[in-house]
């Protein structure tokens, strides 16, 4: 895979995203990340119009495509309709599937991502679970979070919720038969190569910086280099 | 912009939602951090106001959030939105009422994409058929759970026993308003009042008494970001993000926030106790943060609910100014009770930031 625009025109969010940029920069302007990363959604679509394989793969390898909380705010407010986010996504997309994310800190955390958002679609049929979230990750949740983990039987019962039960309502068991079915979606759709694919990936950049899987994960999921920020 | 020039776009953007028979589906990050507020839109949809709002076990994640966190690739998320719109259409219903606003921009999302890209459509009918053996319709409206309340906030208004007025001073509670990034910023005509001026939260806001701020951050983001804040090293984004938006809304003194999001209550809540752990800097009275709420929390107690029937003891920053202010009465002591009065002991308090 070497002409990288051309795979970036079979994803529809770069099809929808991607049309003739002014270089106005109001997409800068408008974005949240930008105002705190070193980040400037408008020299990717500059790097991308270029059509450089070259550009475009260091942009593949960079922290720079990661750096967006995809909120879309761009998307509001480019004269040209352009979507910079939707840009972004079609990136990250390939950068995961060429498997040059790993060259990246930020990219690098697709692994932990990977592990806690889609075992908890494929174990509970929810992107987000109490049981597997971790207050001891989450310390700014809060000791109200604290407290309510520790009597999440009790607090979810007071507050009407249906955890773990049958039928209807908040936080119920979602059937078997359900999680089935999504697992299916998975095998069908490539969720189920991807997840593959991010794990073969980060395994071999595990190996190469040194480190067991478990500590490549962690590492990823929690160390912050300080040259991401603006100064 | 002068007053009239917003109403004018407001009324460019209004969107027809039909007043009954919604096919309901529930948020994963909302089941978590905001439980009482699902139970309580259904409550208040059906016993409250009589509406027709089904729910079946079957339903899951849109995968939204993992769509947004870029783990999963486009066709997986709306093949699983496909699968939605199966139940719905099996079930017999043709309006769509998300309850995560991360969800409805992602039906949104997958709706225009569809009408963009009929070919996509139909390869994703062929992937739903082929693990699922399912077929489904697309749905005939989009709304999502805060349009409903939106659209009822009138008979809501009518059956108050709450207003949002400092029953103190009697003028109208100061309320910031804010509307997740999803909800309107990627197709402004898929939220009522648009993307610019969202009349969703401040419609409610004005038919229950109180008074919706404007302030310069007003549209940025809460910071949640996906990613930003699922990977423990990129949380000081979100952080900053949030502590940008009270910076620029504490000139305006505001007695509450609004929220319609998943995140964003969570966020603009907890990182009101990070900021004063931190700093010692708090945005609300007397030591006090500003309160955050869901629309329902709020329609819940202009309604006359108990507030720890409405789970707001699983918000970080008290809520008690804002009780107080608004007239409810509320048992202190039974703030952190279980079930039956269960004692359940009660969480540590924060070092900085003032709690009931």
């Amino acid at each position: 895979m070497t002409n990288y625009f051309d795979e970036l025109m079979k994803d529809y969010r770069f099809r929808e995203g991607f049309h003739t940029c002014i270089n106005c920069g109001t997409c800068t302007a408008i974005c949240p990340a930008a105002e705190f990363y070193c980040y400037d959604p408008r020299k990717i679509v500059t790097t991308v119009e270029t059509r450089d394989d070259e550009k475009i793969e260091a942009l593949l390898k960079s922290d720079t495509i990661w750096y967006c909380g995809e909120c879309m705010s761009c998307v509001t407010r480019c004269p040209r309709k352009n979507g910079p986010g939707l840009v972004i996504m079609a990136l990250r997309d390939l950068s995961i599937r060429t498997g040059f994310f790993t060259e990246s800190e930020k990219g690098r955390q697709i692994l932990p991502l990977t592990h806690a958002l889609t075992g908890n679609i494929l174990n509970y049929g929810y992107c987000v679970y109490p049981e597997t979230f971790k207050w001891d990750d989450h310390k700014e949740s809060g000791p109200v979070f604290k407290w309510h983990l520790e009597h999440i039987e009790q607090t979810m019962k007071r507050l009407g919720a249906n955890y773990k039960g049958k039928g209807p309502g908040v936080l119920r068991k979602i059937p078997q038969e359900s999680l089935d079915e999504i697992k299916a979606i998975f095998d069908v759709t490539g969720g189920t190569e991807r997840i593959k694919q991010v794990e073969a990936a980060s395994k071999k950049k595990a190996k190469e910086m040194g480190l067991t899987d478990e500590e490549y994960e962690r590492r990823a999921f929690e160390y912050c280099s300080d040259k991401h920020f603006n100064k | 912009m002068i007053y009239e020039g917003k109403q004018k776009i407001w009324s460019d953007y209004q969107k027809e939602i039909p007043d009954d028979h919604w096919y309901y589906v529930r948020s994963c990050i909302r089941q978590n951090f905001f439980p009482a507020s699902e139970r309580m839109f259904t409550e208040i949809t059906q016993k409250v106001l009589g509406k027709d709002v089904y729910e079946t076990p079957y339903h899951t994640t849109c995968g939204g959030i993992a769509y947004h966190c870029d783990t999963i690739p486009q066709e997986t998320v709306m093949t699983i939105v496909a699968r939605q719109f199966a139940l719905m259409t099996e079930a017999g219903y043709e309006n769509y009422c998300p309850s995560c606003i991360t969800s409805f921009g992602n039906y949104a999302e997958t709706l225009e994409t569809w009408r963009e890209f009929p070919e996509l459509e139909a390869k994703i009918r062929e992937n739903l058929w082929k693990a699922c053996k399912r077929e489904f319709n697309k749905p005939k409206y989009l709304a999502h759970s805060s349009d409903l309340i939106y659209h009822w906030r009138e008979e809501i208004r009518k059956r108050a026993k709450h207003l949002l007025i400092n029953q103190e001073t009697g003028e109208p509670l100061r309320i910031v308003e804010h509307i997740g990034c999803h909800y309107s910023k990627m197709f402004p005509h898929k939220g009522v009042g648009g993307a610019e001026y969202p009349y969703v939260l401040a419609g409610m806001v004005e038919s229950w008494g109180g008074q919706v701020i404007d302030y310069p951050e007003r549209r940025h983001c809460c910071g949640y970001g996906f990613r930003q804040y699922h990977a423990k090293a990129n949380r000081g984004y979100s952080l900053s993000n949030t502590h940008k938006k009270f910076e620029s809304m504490e000139p305006y003194k505001p007695d509450a926030i609004i929220t319609n999001c998943p995140g964003c209550p969570y966020f603009l809540d907890r990182w009101q106790y990070v900021i004063a752990e931190q700093t010692g800097k708090t945005y609300g009275e007397n030591g006090y943060g500003i309160p955050v709420f869901t629309y329902e929390e709020i329609a819940g107690l202009v309604l006359g609910y108990d507030p720890w029937d409405l789970g707001l003891q699983l918000h970080q920053v008290a809520v008690e100014p804002l009780l107080k202010k608004m007239g409810v009465e509320y048992d202190p002591k039974a703030k952190y009770l279980g079930l039956n009065k269960e004692d359940l002991m009660r969480p540590e308090m924060p070092n900085s930031i003032k709690c009931c």
